[in-house]
């Protein structure tokens, strides 16, 4: 059964001052899944684009043999042909296309440049049912779903005679239902004999599929663990990845819990557009000083919309509710308003909503705050550089200097520059939506850290979080949200993955 | 050795500035041999500074929209109609120059609020908010004047665009005096300036140019500002127009480093979402682009009027399209977010050399266009091409860049940016300013 279906030897590549592989091996056998897993920056997804052609085969060092014959690709499209098939983070579909445009866009059923829209349909339809999804293929894909649409993605790569599939965290996006899907999907595929590379940071997905783990760390291949040899445990997998033992995920703390500084009442908003959804109903909630504040929920419970919509209504219409802070109604109609008051609010969604790319890390840090760094208007640049260089040194920021461009760091160290940005703004409530998506264990722990140092310094802290043991490691008090309605507030001492779930699933008349 | 080697390595990570700079002498060199030394007689370099000043105006406001994320498509039917504007008050119905040109850049500044308010607030996108400008100020111009030229202007009006200022000398000396005086004053205050903060820099231990950059940078200001002030003491001395200029180049510069409006139309153009949630009233700030692109735009057109003493019913016409593309040769990028004042000046100056020497050489508007629209494309062409060859192409490539973070994290800052925007990024408002700022420095002084 050991078949080798793909080998890369020795695999060197470079950027300008940057050794981002370092002779690294990579052996998959044929019908298995592989993941891959790494800290962010430690290289997996760079050998994934040296794989598929990204990185033209003349940009790197040594070498790669698929069915045993050498590959040379210089394109994308040279690695399609022979059946190697790459899907992305960030899906690339074209939302006001099709679902069959999207499957076979690029690829299209044409005879003589004219699209063939029936067998175009129609070979989407059995691709889906392939897949497990039984939407019309004329449904526009902003339509779906982001779990369906991550299917479609596949629906895509079969239509392609995908022989070796490589997903880049697939599940980063999607509830625990639809990750569940996938995980499943992945499997029935190897059923038929389609090969997969999976890279996770979800360990618990890893035991699931996996058949053989690679671990990467700085570039280089660390080892590789197989399952039918007994290789593949949780510990193994985080040593290989930090290269240390972590003899606990989360940090130890005891929390001193002062009096009230935030609550929320009777909060309701409005979907944006569909006037006649409400995202959230008559939510109260408090947070008091010193204490981490966990809101749970699964994809659409409306965690994010609560928060957003209270800070500075970035989110929703017809917003209605009061908000009081240590006791007083304040007015957060808009950010400034609640920057004035002292919330701050860390995006999920770190490149859209959180960070400047092209500029560096000085201006991202300072950008909630220059007011602090100016004088009538002006802004004093080296305070400026003091300031961002001493977040860098306190939150341990990986690169050269300040003046690095954030759109270059990894995501643990874009998710830190956002957190300086906040701090720096001094808020008295943090509001971390989903503060470690998409970051390896080694800065989740650094994460988690400076989330207990912010309440042991007396700040309010709200997280919000898909990953349950993520709130059970670092809060007091847990809220539940499903579907808009606040369904439960659970002690910590009295949380459990099980009973969070039983709140999260509760349906409200 | 190692500090020509380190000179050379901070000259690469610098190339768009230099480069554009060095175009901007190639291209100078090339008609100055091509027109028999006619490009930088005294009384041309003159001519030069006076024709471009109005579009490098125009410029330095369009370069702040492009950055903000938008464009302006309507600022040469403006300055039209301010020109109208003016002709109306000062010659028909007599206003004094006092009055009508702060009357003008006011309403300079209520159409750019009218323009601004429709983007802004209403949201619509600024390419149809400006084009339904451009023909409606165009209309409005065609109104004023009712389809004629007015003319003549009185002298304290036409001094803006043609004058000079007084000859303290009384006419005796070969050199004009007030324009040596200014001259290697600011010359001197430049010196003086970049030194203090390359020491301060030093002191926080900021600084990560190459004492031989420096020193060679600083000298070629200094020597570069001296040879224009001399070429203009020889003929009529310092444009009045210079002086505005000059005045305007200085404040916008610090003003979009420096301040926190600034700082916020960067973030606005860098990204929109993040600026917002920052806490940016990115409403505000767009309202108030366009309201002073809205004044630079009158100011232009004053001048434009005042050069050609009388307001006519075409005046303006494509002043739009240098001004961006000035503003684009001069680095700024397309989506938003990148660009200087100063990389707009040599923009400007860049086409305006060529307007001036092509002309010289009497070669015909449809070469000057072909030429113009060439250089436009290489100059873009090159800074695409510059940022790829660094890794920063393809926004897939960019993803996936920098992951790896490099292991010995240096302690003392060193340059880490390669493309433009990097380096327009790092730049200080002065002493560490892109090489490509040097000539206008050298002009802002006099």
């Amino acid at each position: 059964m050991n078949v080798p279906i793909l080998q890369m030897r020795g695999i060197t590549k470079t950027f300008p001052g940057v050794k981002a592989l370092q002779d690294v091996t990579l052996d998959v056998n044929r019908g298995e899944v592989h993941a891959i897993c790494g800290e962010n920056g430690a290289g997996k997804s760079t050998l994934m684009k040296v794989l598929s052609g990204v990185y033209p085969h003349n940009t790197f060092d040594g070498d790669i043999l698929f069915e045993n014959e050498p590959c040379d690709f210089s394109t994308i499209s040279d690695s399609e042909k022979r059946g190697i098939v790459i899907i992305h983070q960030e899906l690339a579909l074209s939302p006001y296309l099709s679902i069959a445009e999207n499957i076979f866009l690029g690829n299209e059923l044409a005879s003589r440049g004219w699209v063939d829209w029936r067998k175009t349909n129609l070979e989407a339809a059995k691709l889906l049912a392939r897949v497990g999804l039984s939407e019309n293929p004329v449904t526009p894909i902003q339509h779906i779903s982001v779990g369906k649409q991550q299917l479609v993605e596949i629906a895509k790569a079969l239509s392609k005679e995908v022989k070796l599939l490589i997903l880049d965290e697939p599940t980063a996006a999607l509830n625990d239902e639809d990750s569940g899907h996938l995980l499943d999907l992945i499997l029935h595929l190897k059923g038929q004999g389609v090969t997969s590379i999976i890279i996770s940071h979800k360990l618990n997905e890893i035991r699931k599929v996996a058949d053989a783990v690679t671990i990467i760390r700085d570039g280089r291949t660390i080892e590789t663990l197989r399952l039918d040899q007994g290789q593949i445990t949780q510990e193994r997998i985080i040593r290989g990845m930090v290269g240390r033992d972590l003899e606990s995920l989360y940090p130890e703390r005891t929390p001193s819990i002062g009096e009230e500084v935030l609550r929320i009442e009777d909060w309701t908003v409005q979907h944006p557009q569909d006037h006649t959804r409400t995202v959230v109903h008559n939510a109260s909630l408090n947070v008091r000083k010193g204490e981490v504040v966990g809101l749970a929920g699964l994809m659409g419970a409306g965690r994010t919309e609560l928060a957003m919509s209270v800070f500075g209504r970035t989110y929703g219409r017809a917003v209605s509710g009061k908000v009081f802070k240590h006791g007083q109604e304040i007015n957060t109609s808009t950010v400034s308003e609640a920057i004035r008051h002292g919330l701050a609010y860390a995006t999920e969604d770190r490149k859209h909503y959180g960070l400047n790319l092209i500029e560096d890390i000085k201006r991202n840090v300072s950008m909630a705050a220059l007011r602090k760094l100016a004088k009538r208007g002006w802004v004093d640049r080296n305070e400026e550089t003091i300031v961002a260089n001493r977040y860098r040194t306190s939150m341990n920021i990986k690169a050269p200097s300040v003046a690095a461009i954030t759109g270059k760091l990894s995501g643990g160290n874009q998710q830190k520059v956002v957190l300086s940005k906040w701090m720096f703004s001094d808020p008295d409530v943090l509001i971390l939506d989903e503060p470690t998506r998409g970051i390896d264990v080694g800065a989740k722990f650094e994460i988690y850290t400076i989330i207990a140092e912010l309440a042991a310094e007396g700040k309010a802290v709200i997280v919000i979080s898909s990953e349950l043991p993520e709130l059970l490691g670092i809060c007091d008090r847990i809220y539940t949200l499903s579907a808009g309605h606040i369904t439960g507030e659970v002690p910590i001492a009295e949380a459990t993955q099980e009973s969070l779930m039983h709140y999260m699933t509760q349906e409200k008349e | 050795m190692s500090a020509l080697r380190e000179s050379l390595g901070f000259l690469t990570s610098r190339l768009r500035q230099v480069g554009i700079f060095v175009a901007l002498i190639l291209i100078v060199l090339l008609f100055q041999v091509l027109t028999d030394g006619i490009l930088l007689q005294p009384q041309n370099v003159t001519n030069l500074v006076v024709q471009n000043s109005y579009i490098l105006i125009l410029a330095i406001g369009m370069v702040m929209v492009i950055i903000a994320g938008h464009i302006d498509l309507s600022v040469g039917s403006i300055a039209g109609f301010i020109g109208a504007v003016s002709g109306v008050m000062i010659v028909h119905w007599g206003w004094a120059w006092w009055i009508a040109i702060p009357a003008c850049l006011l309403v300079g500044a209520l159409v750019g609020a009218w323009q601004g308010y429709w983007i802004a607030y209403v949201g619509i996108p600024a390419f149809i908010v400006t084009l339904a400008g451009m023909l409606i100020f165009r209309g409005l111009t065609l109104i004023t004047l009712k389809n004629q030229q007015i003319t003549p202007f009185p002298d304290e009006l036409r001094a803006l665009g043609g004058g000079f200022l007084p000859d303290i000398s009384g006419g005796t000396s070969v050199l004009e005096w007030l324009t040596v005086i200014l001259g290697v004053g600011g010359t001197a205050a430049i010196l003086f300036q970049s030194i203090k903060e390359r020491r301060v820099r030093r002191k926080f231990n900021l600084e990560n140019e190459p004492m031989a950059w420096f020193a060679t940078k600083t000298a070629f200001i200094a020597v570069l500002m001296l040879t224009i002030t001399f070429l203009l003491a020889s003929y009529r001395g310092t444009p009045i127009v210079l002086i505005v200029l000059a005045v305007l180049v200085i404040a916008y510069s610090a003003l979009m480093s420096n301040s926190i409006f600034g700082r916020h139309t960067y973030a606005i153009g860098g990204n929109l979402h993040a600026a917002e949630l920052s806490g940016i009233k990115t409403k505000a700030v767009t309202f108030r682009l366009f309201v002073n692109m809205g004044v630079l735009a009158a100011l232009a057109g004053l001048v434009f009027t005042a050069r050609l003493n009388s307001a006519q019913p075409a005046g303006g016409t494509g002043f739009e399209l240098d001004s961006i593309a000035a503003a684009f040769i001069g680095g700024a990028a397309v989506q938003g977010g990148i660009g200087t004042v100063a990389g707009a000046m040599i923009g400007g100056l860049i086409m305006g050399v060529l307007n001036n020497g092509m002309s010289i050489l009497g070669l015909g508007t449809d070469y000057q266009q072909l030429i113009k629209g060439l250089v436009l494309l290489l100059a873009v062409g090159f800074d695409i091409f510059n940022k790829n060859r660094s890794g920063g192409g393809s926004t897939i490539a960019k993803r996936f860049k920098w992951k790896t973070a490099p292991s010995d994290s240096a302690e003392e800052p060193r340059p880490a940016a390669k493309t433009p925007a990097a380096v327009a990024a790092v730049a200080s408002p002065a002493g560490a300013e892109p090489v490509g700022a040097q000539p206008v420095g050298a002009v802002e002084n006099h």
